[in-house]
């Protein structure tokens, strides 16, 4: 028995049905890919000259660009500087010093870390990640721990 | 199993019934005719057409993930996709090519509905709705072309808002208002960017809307003589249902143009030229793109002056005129006594292609 004219029926349909959902895949996987940002290589910085040592007051701090990324430069007292990611470690929010406190404070869901970078109070989960701060000449250099 | 499957299924159909009233449209669709004859085959365009804007659509928001409107960047955004973006040199070229074949195929629709008669007595609006898209998408063409700010487009678009600013009385203050200052600048290209993704876009969706509404409010015209030989027949014109006879049709011509725009697209990458340079001389070969050739060759061949009339306002006094008498075609298509004046719209339509085919070629090869 010859093919009726439902078996030709459906074998159209399904030629149908199956091109244009080839076509639908053929155009989705371009936009995906498209819609996909090519990763910009960033320069690596290992360190950057943060200013002089007679910027920054004692108990005070600053954000400096290291990189991409902003780093909380703190000076603690005459002689002693440090230096933590300025990114605060629970939800990506810009941290800044307060010096009433002597505290690092994050203000958008008031997280506070101590001069250590270890969380006191508030949802951060994790301490802030330390960066070396040296004299050099008159100059304050902020590099990468390790 | 199977009974309750289509228990839901209906339940889930009344309740979308229920509340977008969709039955009435299918039905509607469902009695929707095409007239049969040997010129159906033209009826496909506005179709294609249509499917070429939505090609446009979906790209140029693609476009707009990385494109940057400013003179610094626009430049360097779109270098970015054409080089870095994975398939962006694939997306930005099917942009620019299927806005190229849009332009084209809105003219084949123009000239088969002159040539098929579909203008008449009650589609007056539905032309002119047509008319004013067609205008748009001329629009599109010239705000995107500047858009990579490239030197063949910064140029083009000096020479194009210079042309808006020889108009009698309001020249000047239109080619202010197309530039954002008085030359193209960083202004120009941030207005120009501004009119081709949110003004053009929002004029062509309400004209769209209403272009498609008197399409189904008034059906697909047949052209008199086929009316004319089956009325001698004492019969109707044969329609076929519109789905799926015609909308299957439909859909392979779409497949068609995306055929031929794939092939484009791959095989003849966009260029995007270099970078403007505002205090650079204009290099040779400066022409806008190829649907504006034909006026642009026109304004070339008159002389500076005829008699006490400048050139350039006499040329653009010319196109004013002619497009006016095309945009009126359906008001004088009839004479007083209401028999058409077949001879005289065909012989425009045929001069039209004529002078605008071969004014384009001239453009582009003198």
């Amino acid at each position: 028995m010859g093919p009726t004219s439902q078996d030709r029926r459906n074998l159209v349909r399904w030629l149908l049905g199956g091109g244009i959902s080839a076509s639908l895949g053929a155009f989705l996987y371009p936009v995906i890919r498209f819609m996909n940002p090519p990763a910009v290589p960033e320069a690596t910085v290992n360190e950057v000259v943060a200013g002089k040592t007679q910027d920054l007051l004692p108990n005070s701090g600053k954000l400096v660009k290291f990189g991409s990324k902003p780093v909380l430069l703190i000076r603690v007292n005459e002689t002693e500087w440090r230096a933590y990611t300025g990114i605060c470690t629970h939800l990506n929010c810009t941290v800044q010093f307060q010096a009433a406190s002597q505290q690092i404070w994050c203000a958008c869901h008031n997280g506070f870390y101590d001069l250590n970078g270890k969380v006191v109070s508030g949802p951060p989960p994790r301490p802030l990640e330390e960066f070396a701060v040296r004299v050099r000449g008159n100059d304050l250099v902020i590099s990468r721990r390790g | 199993m199977a009974t309750q499957l289509k228990t839901l299924k209906s339940r889930i159909g009344g309740w979308l019934e229920e509340r977008l009233g969709l039955a009435a449209i299918i039905e509607f669709i469902a009695h929707k005719t095409v007239p049969v004859h040997s010129g159906t085959t033209w009826y496909l365009f506005g179709g294609i057409t249509l499917f070429l804007f939505v090609i446009q659509v979906l790209t140029g928001i693609l476009l707009l993930l990385y494109y940057r409107p400013t003179a610094t960047e626009a430049f360097e955004s779109v270098q970015f996709v054409v080089t870095r973006v994975q398939f962006g040199w694939l997306i930005r070229s099917i942009h620019s090519w299927s806005s190229n074949l849009m332009i084209l195929t809105v003219f084949i629709h123009m000239f088969s509905v002159v040539f098929l008669r579909g203008y008449r007595r009650p589609r007056e609006l539905t032309w002119l709705s047509g008319i004013a898209l067609a205008g748009l998408a001329l629009g599109f063409g010239f705000s995107g072309y500047l858009l990579p700010w490239n030197t063949i487009s910064f140029f083009a678009t000096k020479v194009g808002t210079d042309m808006a600013a020889s108009v009698p009385w309001v020249g000047e203050a239109l080619a202010r208002f197309l530039r954002g200052g008085d030359d193209v600048g960083g202004a120009t290209l941030t207005r120009f960017f501004g009119f081709h993704v949110a003004v053009l876009p929002g004029l062509t969706t309400v004209l769209l809307a209403i272009h498609l509404a008197l399409v189904q409010r008034h059906g697909i015209s047949s052209p008199p003589r086929v009316e004319e030989k089956y009325r001698q027949l004492g019969q109707q014109v044969p329609q076929m249902p519109f789905t799926p006879n015609f909308f299957l049709r439909e859909l392979m011509a779409w497949y068609g143009a995306l055929a031929v725009l794939g092939v484009l697209a791959a095989l003849f990458p966009w260029e995007l030229g270099e970078k403007a340079d505002p205090f650079a001389a204009a290099p040779a070969g400066i022409r806008p793109e190829w649907y504006f050739l034909a006026p642009f060759y026109t304004l070339k061949l008159i002389p500076a002056h005829v008699f006490f009339v400048e050139g350039e306002l006499l040329g653009i006094f010319g196109f004013g005129l002619l497009m006016v008498w095309w945009c009126l075609l359906p008001f004088w298509a009839d004479n007083r006594q209401g028999r058409e004046r077949t001879r005289l719209v065909t012989g425009a339509g045929v001069l039209m292609i004529a002078y605008y085919s071969t004014f384009s070629i001239l453009g582009y090869f003198k």
